[in-house]
């Protein structure tokens, strides 16, 4: 308990530890943590940022989606209308090409009903002659009566 | 340990008187009470020893501290580091002072804590490895500097040092002589006396309070495990009173040991704070 010079040596070993700890301990140590504080404040930062973008990014998604499916459903209302058309054109191309043809064998059963009347006609005058010539045969001239039977089947 | 049954077994008295001793420059007790020719040489390696070794760990952690995933030994520095950096920072408002005083009481802490925890070592251990090595068994030694009045006044004078250090420097050596004389009563010439006399106890009172704080704790704390050191060396005497008190040594042991944990925590902080808050009004003008 009595006081002697260890307290003055006491004093300087103090100051030494001091100093050394100022020097040496104390600014790398703070420097790190100040460091690891800064670290962390930026990965929180960015976290957060991660989280804004991905909540973007999903009502983005989202966006797209409903876009896609609207467009879709366009293309296809779009395609069935066109269907529609396609058919109902087809449906009176074809109509229009079945009375095309209708007409044309209209026309060629008519043509040929002429022909047919024509050549019956020549036969029937034929005929008429030859049953005229045969019932004639013997009063008639067939030269003299040439024009009358011409006559007679242009009547016919 | 020593043993009560030996023939030139020493007296309680004199067990306790004996490890009270510091082993000096002049090889025997001192006898006046303030000797400034003596210097406590025991006390001064160790409290050498434990500072190189304090700061030899600090720097250790020092130098390999980075600012990724810290390792255990580098994260209970860091957190030591912490605390100490936010009690500063309550208590001294200067940013540049902190500088210094932060890492200060860094040191402060640190160093008599481990000072203080050299009191749960038994207190035979070391003085008999010290006598075994001189080969004389009246050997002095003390081994926990904290409880030499010397060391914790040496710090606290340290502390006033910084203390006046930073009054003059905060406040200008003209303005601390005017606080001196102006404060705590009022600026008025017949006050001046008794504002001097009170700014001379102040600091006086501050610095005494300080060191002996530490050192009445860490000598109380000495002398109770010698006490209890006593009751052990009672084993092998006659009767149930050598077992029992062996028994009261190990339970009372314990307890002290246990109970000590919290103390030479406790007085290492305070030891620190109490130099912070000194420091922080050095730097307050009345």
């Amino acid at each position: 308990m009595n006081l002697n010079a260890t307290l003055f040596a006491q004093l300087i070993v103090f100051f030494i530890l001091a100093w050394f700890t100022m020097k040496f301990v104390w600014p790398p140590i703070v420097k790190a943590l100040d460091e690891r504080a800064k670290k962390i404040a930026d990965g929180l930062a960015a976290a957060d940022k991660a989280k804004t973008d991905l909540a973007l990014a999903e009502k983005k998604v989202v966006e797209e989606m409903r876009r896609a499916r609207e467009s879709a459903t366009e293309l296809r209302s779009g395609a069935e209308k066109q269907g529609a058309l396609l058919i109902d054109e087809a449906r009176v191309e074809a109509a229009r090409i079945i009375a095309v043809a209708r007409e044309a064998a209209e026309q060629e059963a008519g043509a040929a009903l002429q022909k047919a009347k024509e050549g019956l006609r020549d036969q029937v005058a034929n005929l008429a002659v030859a049953g005229a010539e045969r019932i004639l045969r013997r009063e008639i001239n067939p030269q003299v009566h040439a024009e009358l039977l011409a006559n007679l089947k242009q009547e016919l | 340990m020593a043993t009560g049954h030996e023939a030139n077994a020493p007296t309680a008295g004199e067990y306790i008187v004996h490890h009270l001793t510091h082993f000096n420059t002049t090889h025997e007790a001192q006898k006046s009470i303030v000797d400034w020719s003596v210097l406590n040489l025991d006390s001064i390696f160790w409290s050498v020893a434990i500072g190189v070794i304090t700061l030899f760990f600090l720097w250790r952690a020092a130098s390999k501290a980075t600012s990724g995933v810290p390792g255990r030994f580098q994260a209970a520095v860091e957190f030591i580091v912490e605390m100490v950096a936010d009690q500063a920072k309550g208590i001294v408002h200067s940013a540049e002072s902190r500088k210094f005083v932060a890492p200060l009481a860094l040191t402060v802490f640190i160093w008599i804590f481990l000072m203080n925890a050299m009191d749960l070592l038994p207190v035979d251990l070391l003085p008999r490895i010290w006598q075994a090595m001189n080969g004389n068994e009246h050997a002095f030694l003390r081994v926990v500097p904290t409880a030499d009045l010397n060391i914790t006044l040496g710090m606290s004078v340290g502390v006033l040092l910084i203390c006046l250090y930073y009054n003059i420097k905060i406040k200008g050596l003209g303005g601390w002589v005017h606080e001196l004389f102006a404060a705590p009563f009022g600026d008025k010439w017949f006050l001046y006396p008794v504002n001097f006399l009170m700014q001379l106890i102040e600091f006086a009172a501050k610095t005494i309070s300080h060191g002996m704080r530490l050192f009445g704790n860490m000598y109380a704390g000495e002398l109770l495990f010698m006490l209890i050191a006593l009751m052990g060396a009672t084993w092998g005497s006659g009767g149930v009173a050598g077992p029992l008190l062996f028994l009261g040594h190990v339970v009372a042991g314990s307890l002290w040991a246990i109970f000590h944990i919290l103390i030479i925590t406790l007085q290492a902080f305070i030891f620190m704070m109490l130099t912070l808050v000194y420091v922080g009004q050095a730097h307050e003008s009345h």
